[in-house]
């Protein structure tokens, strides 16, 4: 029984860093309605610039640097790519932020390099025991994961109160609702989504960081945006709690699979189990657990 | 001054609904088919043959099955490479456990059996739409990987697949030339059967469907058999070009040959190229295919010695910013640019 709990905890963590990823994509098509496909890209791009920075700089201040960075980038993206897209067919967009994506990884890997980088946050790596005083001997987890569900739950509070309390968010929440309707009473929709594009690019660095820590920074991290994608149909694009929910959901299954039925279909399941739990999801809810209801009028 | 349609009289409904309806066209159809098989086989080297023509004309007809799906019945998938790996293996079977079978037939076989696989993975369709249904195919994607990857009977227990010998009615299609005039004839037949597939009542059912299902579905169009039948078409035309791909270009391959990239890079093909058009899907197969290619040589050709890491980057870095200009320069992609070129002939050199 210990056994079980310990294969669910460790799904559970493992979900969260999912959600990590899956937040920054909410939080661009919630406010802009652009699939973002680069977020993947992002995390390794702020990952990147994060770990070459602390060769030359503490942590503490390599940090705000890189936040600088992405929020640079957000406003570049904006201008350049956003701008002159505007009103186009979602598929359109999509394209484009696969371009952004390209560009990101080629860049990336052309200025910061493309070797493995260890990122050292002084978080200890050996295992902890918990909850012994229920489990006989206590349950296996990573400190590192028990950390970055830490700061998960930081950044979703953090981003909660970002949209409920400040001007801003009452802004972005806005846009998010109705984009005309926001715009005709005097929301600017560049600034906007400037401001969701520097939020996810935030998030991506947070991400990024996580990721980074527990792999090494290396090109692979930005592959991790496949694994959100599951995560991201089954929570609904367009809610935050669904992409931790998914998150947490698809963590737990993908364990749990792994560990119980892996042997059963000889191994390697879970590139494709994550999907098909996510499809199930969604012959039942269409637009996922927490998204918003498709409504279709003639 | 020379594309003018006028003095061209249509008499008849048959002319009225040609494929070609201007003369122009007619003749420019005519050229290019003549250079494709008899001038190109004169001037062609092996390189061209093997490096970019034959894998040019196997992603356009991809392209074009994919086109099928998302172009014309408006539904996103992101299981090309999925479907392409059921066409390459099960032709791979057919001509292994099957004695004596034309590989014509196999490859064409192989088509149906991906068309099959492509209804399965198409039902979720029915009640998924738009990015959710792209997310969702990629499960097609993923578990297809598994399977050819995990399930040794399909790959006979070997890591790497060979093609057989390239004999067709007694006839050897093993020298490049001729594999080359193989794959043109098939993907010229396929490209005519899809122009006048969408010309028909399936293809208007399709578009109709890709403008809005509801109202499509209260005009009397059949929502399950009109998706289903676009996601059998199109698998169709994707297993083919899987099965052209392992057989007739790679002859020998791994499953990673069809992974998630290559549905990427047949997505790209179709969007630069143009959602909804054929042409476009030539046009843009021939854009993402040959461009890095080019791109890669550049450096050499001005002797500059980078590593290949570094070119591998820049390349993406320039892949990544032509996608997005190409994208801003006309985002209904190179097809509309030639169908803008067209009418700016015809009416040229006056400005209206």
């Amino acid at each position: 029984m210990a056994f079980f709990f310990e294969v669910v905890l460790g799904g559970l963590l493992a979900g969260v860093l999912y959600s990590l990823v899956a937040l920054g994509f909410v939080l661009i098509f919630k406010a802009s309605g652009v699939f973002n496909f680069a977020q993947g890209a992002m995390v390794l791009f702020a990952a990147l610039t994060l770990v070459r920075l602390t060769e030359w700089v503490p942590f503490w201040l390599a940090f705000p640097i890189t936040c600088a960075v992405m929020i640079v980038l957000a406003f570049i993206i904006e201008r350049i790519v956003l701008r002159p897209l505007v009103n186009q067919e979602g598929i359109i967009l999509f394209m484009a932020t696969l371009g952004i994506a390209f560009f990101l990884e080629g860049f990336g890997q052309t200025i910061w390099g493309s070797d493995i980088y260890t990122l050292n946050l002084g978080i200890p790596k050996d295992p902890a025991f918990i909850m012994e005083w229920l489990f006989d001997g206590g349950l296996l987890v990573d400190k590192l994961d028990l950390f970055a569900a830490a700061v998960a739950g930081a950044l979703v509070v953090a981003l909660a109160l970002f949209f409920q309390k400040t001007r801003i968010g009452l802004a972005l929440r806005a846009v998010a609702d109705d984009h005309q309707a926001a715009q005709s009473i005097g929301v600017p929709l560049n600034y906007i989504w400037l401001v969701v594009w520097s939020a996810a690019g935030i998030v991506a660095l947070v991400a990024g960081m996580v990721w980074g820590a527990k792999l090494g920074v290396q090109f692979s991290i930005a592959l991790v945006a496949l694994k959100a994608l599951p995560v991201l149909i089954l929570g609904g694009f367009t809610s935050v709690p669904g992409a931790i929910i998914g998150g947490l959901i698809i963590g737990m299954g993908e364990k749990i699979s792994e560990v119980y039925l892996g042997p059963v279909f000889g191994g390697g399941i879970e590139n494709w189990f994550a999907y098909m739990l996510a499809l199930i999801f969604l012959l039942f809810r269409p637009q996922g657990l927490f998204g918003d209801r498709i409504i279709e009028r003639v | 001054m020379l594309y003018r349609e006028t003095g061209q009289f249509k008499t008849s409904y048959s002319a009225d609904q040609a494929m070609f309806p201007i003369l122009q066209d007619r003749i420019g159809i005519i050229l290019i088919l003549v250079v494709a098989f008899v001038g190109v086989p004169m001037v062609a080297t092996q390189y061209t043959y093997t490096g970019l023509l034959i894998p040019f004309l196997i992603l356009a007809l991809a392209a074009i099955g994919l086109n099928l799906l998302t172009g014309y019945c408006g539904q996103v998938s992101l299981g090309t490479g999925g479907f392409m790996a059921v066409g390459a293996y099960a032709a791979y079977n057919l001509v292994l456990r099957v004695p004596d079978i034309n590989i014509l037939l196999a490859i064409f076989m192989a088509g149906g059996f991906a068309a099959l696989v492509g209804v399965l993975f198409g039902l979720p369709s029915l009640r998924i739409k738009g990015f959710y249904l792209a997310v969702a195919t990629l499960a097609a994607q993923f578990f297809l990987d598994w399977v050819f990857i995990r399930i040794k009977w399909f790959t006979n227990y070997q890591t790497n697949a060979n093609a057989p010998d390239l004999v067709i009615f007694g006839v050897s299609f093993n020298s490049p030339a001729n594999r080359y005039i193989l794959v043109l004839s098939i993907v010229c037949l396929m490209a005519l059967l899809a122009k006048n597939l969408v010309r028909s009542r399936v293809g208007r059912a399709w578009m109709a469907v890709r403008d809005m299902d509801i109202a499509a579905e209260i005009i009397g169009i059949r929502l399950l058999h009109t998706k289903l039948l676009a996601f059998a078409v199109s698998s169709f035309y994707c297993g083919v070009a899987g099965a052209l791909w392992a057989f007739v270009h790679l002859g020998a391959w791994e499953p990673l040959t069809f992974d998630v990239n290559r549905s990427f890079q047949v997505l790209f093909m179709v969007i630069i190229g143009g959602l909804g058009s054929l042409l476009g899907s030539f046009l843009g197969a021939a854009f993402i295919f040959t461009v890095p290619i080019l791109i890669n040589q550049v450096p050499a050709a001005f002797g500059m010695p980078i590593s290949t890491a570094l070119a591998a980057h820049l390349e993406a870095m320039i892949f990544g910013s032509l996608i997005i200009f190409f994208l801003i320069a006309e985002p209904h992609g190179f097809a509309r640019l030639w169908q803008i070129g067209k009418e700016k002939l015809r009416l040229w050199p006056f400005p209206h």
